[in-house]
C-alpha cells in the first residue's frame, strides 16, 4: 500500500469513530472497510508529500498557531464591530497586492484562509507566483513590500512551520 | 454545563446579529463580505460549542459540534473567497471612496 493512501485512510477512519462515537463493532467494521475503499480509490490524489505527516514537528507547530490565530479572529470580530456600529463607519477600503514566500498548495491555502478571518482584510486571488490580491477595509499602504509586511508576515512564520 | 453552554449561546447569536447589520449598513459587495464572513464564523463557532456543552462534554453530539467548528474554519472563508473572486470577475465595482484597486489594474494589463 502506498503512503498518501494510508496517510488518507488513517484520517478517514478516525474521522469515523469521532463520528458515531460508540466504539461498538459493527460501527467500527463498517468504517474500516468503507476508509480502505476510499483509500484505495482516492488515495493517489490526497497528498503529493505524504512524508509531511510524519514530522511530529509540525503538529506541534499546528497546536501553537491555533490559539494564536483564534486571538487574531477576536479582535478581527471586535474591528468589525467598531467599524459597523460607529455612526460616521470608518472605512477606507481597497483592493492591494502582497506577495507571500510560501510554496506548497495546502500553505498558500490556510494563508489564505487565515487572511480572510484576521482584522480587516479578505483574500480575493492568488496567482502562481505568490501575489495575493487582498481587500482592506482600512488601507494603511499600497506598497507591496509594508502591505505584506503588515498583512501576511504575521501568519507566515507560522505556516512555513507547519507545510513548507 | 448547562449555564456556559447557554452564554456562549447568546455570545455567539449577538457576533451573528453585528454580521447582519455590517451587511445592511456597509456600502459594497466585498465590504459585506468582510463583515459577514468575520462575524459569523465566530458567531457559529461560539454556538456550536455552546451545543457541545450544553449536551453535555463528549458526547455523540458533542463530537460532532466540535467537528463542524473544523470544518467551518475550512469552508467559511473558502466560500467568502469564491464570492469576491467571482463577483470581481463578472464586473461588481467597488465602493467609490475606495483607494485603489491593484487587481482591475493587474487584470486589464
Amino acid at each position: 500500500m502506498k503512503m498518501s493512501k494510508f496517510v488518507l485512510f488513517v484520517i478517514l477512519f478516525l474521522l469515523w469513530l469521532l463520528l458515531t462515537w460508540t466504539f461498538n463493532y459493527q460501527d467500527v467494521t463498517i468504517g474500516l472497510i468503507l476508509s480502505l475503499f476510499i483509500a484505495i480509490l482516492m488515495g493517489d490524489i490526497f497528498t503529493e508529500h505524504p512524508g509531511k505527516f510524519k514530522d511530529i514537528k509540525r503538529y506541534l507547530w499546528m497546536i501553537a498557531y491555533i490559539p494564536y490565530f483564534f486571538w487574531y479572529c477576536i479582535l478581527a470580530n471586535f474591528d468589525v464591530a467598531y467599524r459597523v456600529l460607529h455612526p460616521k463607519m470608518p472605512i477606507k477600503p481597497g483592493i492591494v497586492k502582497v506577495k507571500t514566500n510560501l510554496k506548497s498548495d495546502a500553505g498558500r491555502t490556510f494563508l489564505a484562509n487565515s487572511i480572510t478571518l484576521t482584522p480587516g482584510t479578505l483574500s480575493v486571488d492568488i496567482t502562481d507566483e505568490g501575489y495575493l490580491y487582498v481587500h482592506w477595509i482600512n488601507v494603511k499602504t499600497i506598497d507591496i513590500e509594508e502591505a505584506s509586511k503588515e498583512i501576511v508576515a504575521k501568519f507566515e512564520y507560522f505556516l512555513k512551520h507547519i507545510y513548507e | 454545563m448547562n449555564e456556559i453552554g447557554m452564554v456562549l449561546l447568546i455570545i455567539g447569536v449577538a457576533f451573528d446579529l453585528l454580521g447582519c447589520i455590517g451587511i445592511v449598513r456597509l456600502p459594497d459587495v466585498y465590504n459585506r463580505l468582510q463583515a459577514s464572513t468575520k462575524s459569523v464564523t465566530l458567531g457559529t463557532w461560539l454556538i456550536l460549542l455552546g451545543v457541545f456543552f450544553i449536551s453535555g462534554g463528549f458526547t455523540a453530539m458533542g463530537i460532532k459540534a466540535l467537528i463542524c467548528i473544523f470544518f467551518i474554519v475550512l469552508a467559511s472563508p473558502t466560500a467568502a473567497h469564491a464570492l469576491a473572486r467571482g463577483a470581481h470577475i463578472s464586473g461588481v465595482k467597488l465602493w467609490e471612496k475606495s483607494v485603489c484597486d491593484k487587481y482591475e489594474e493587474d487584470k486589464s494589463k
